[in-house]
């Protein structure tokens, strides 16, 4: 019929290179989860250190816990500990167990899990 | 597993073309996106646009195919914006607005528009030890395999790959890392380490292993989503990922619980 015409390349972004998709959804938030937990480890241990200074010490560096941006950031951490739990589970069934999964499906179940325990966090008034 | 082609039915809606309804076609070339318009036909494969085009508009476009029956794995291409077989994808199954857009495979190099070359992929078929390894002493009769023991079932998961390089293009471990083996390679890998009569094995399991090797597989799943041949190269990579850490962990106790003689 008719020869054609020509148009510039269109650019690609990183992400639409990688065409985000479920599986790839999955393993991004898998790997930023886990990088959180990994960030917030050596605060974790820094605190409990605080232990070894007396309990005087060890309760006023807890005090800082009830400001309200520490208490929304306990909060993330909650749900990414939940998410990277459950995205790990997911794996483990895939690699061990060859469980066909419907991707989707499962990512999603796996981020409402983690949703939902972030909130029970919140709603348990820790 | 078989190819997952339905037998086609007058009712199926992918056969029939309105008359008179025309397809844009856009394709990638090397100075940018080129559009053809072509005539709807009854049960178009997208090669068979690409044929037209070729044959009727422009005989500079350069494409491959062979067999057009979804055996040889010559002409995947991708099709707007997914790797697909051509020659059993048809148009009306996968046009957007009456329109198609054409690009090579990702992940392999270009040799003119749609045509890529497969050299890389087939050298990581080979560093993954795709080739069956007899021994030295190979046996004297036919060996018997069970078809119901775990192992050729194993194998049977996985035999059907014709290497159309779809889940290579598909992998986006293979994007970021040059040197990842791939799903196929991995694929062809496992079929061999469930073969009991090949005596390479050791071998086999050093070389998927390590960075380039199965356990880089972050199991996107896509190349299990996107095989034409329904196989599930995710579940070889895992099966290897499984068989290379018993082997290592072997390795490890021979080495530091061996009793000594």
């Amino acid at each position: 019929m008719s020869a054609g015409t020509q148009t510039a390349l269109p650019r690609r972004g990183a992400l639409q290179a990688a065409r985000l998709r479920a599986g790839f959804a999955a393993a991004l938030l898998h790997r930023l989860s886990g990088v959180a937990l990994a960030l917030f480890l050596p605060m974790h241990f820094i605190a409990l250190g605080t232990a070894l200074q007396g309990a005087d010490r060890f309760e006023s560096f807890l005090g800082l816990t009830h400001n309200g941006f520490v208490r929304m950031a306990e909060w993330g951490l909650v749900s990414a500990l939940a998410l990277h739990l459950v995205l790990g589970l997911r794996v483990l069934a895939l690699e061990w167990f060859a469980t066909h999964e419907h991707t989707a499906l499962i990512v999603s179940v796996c981020v409402a899990v983690s949703l939902a325990v972030g909130l029970l966090f919140l709603l348990g008034g820790a | 597993m078989n190819a997952p082609v339905p037998t086609a039915s007058l009712a199926d809606p992918t056969i029939e073309a309105a008359p008179y309804a025309t397809l844009t076609v856009r394709i990638r070339r090397d100075d940018g996106f080129q559009a053809f318009t072509v005539a709807r036909r009854p049960a178009q494969t997208v090669l068979d646009v690409v044929t037209e085009i070729q044959r009727e508009q422009d005989p500079t476009l350069a494409y491959r195919f062979a067999c057009r029956v979804g055996m040889c794995g010559s002409c995947a291409m991708t099709v707007n914006g997914r790797p697909r077989w051509t020659c059993r994808t048809r148009v009306a199954a996968v046009a957007e607005n009456d329109g198609l857009t054409l690009e090579p495979l990702r992940n392999l190099p270009v040799v003119k528009d749609l045509a890529v070359d497969m050299e890389p992929f087939f050298q990581k078929w080979t560093a993954a030890h795709g080739a069956f390894e007899p021994g030295a002493a190979p046996l004297d009769d036919f060996a018997v395999v069970a078809p119901d023991s775990p192992e050729r079932r194993a194998v049977d998961a996985g035999i059907e790959c014709i290497n159309c390089g779809v889940c290579y293009a598909a992998c986006d471990v293979v994007t970021w890392n040059p040197d990842y083996l791939g799903p196929a390679a991995l694929n062809r890998a496992w079929t061999l380490v469930n073969d009991v009569r090949d005596r390479g094995q050791d071998a086999r399991l050093e070389a998927v292993s390590g960075d380039g090797g199965c356990q880089s597989c972050h199991t996107h799943m896509s190349c299990t989503e996107h095989c034409p041949k329904a196989l599930a190269p995710t579940f070889a990579i895992a099966g290897l990922k499984r068989a290379t850490s018993r082997s290592a962990l072997k390795r490890f106790g021979a080495r530091h619980f061996r009793r000594s003689a």
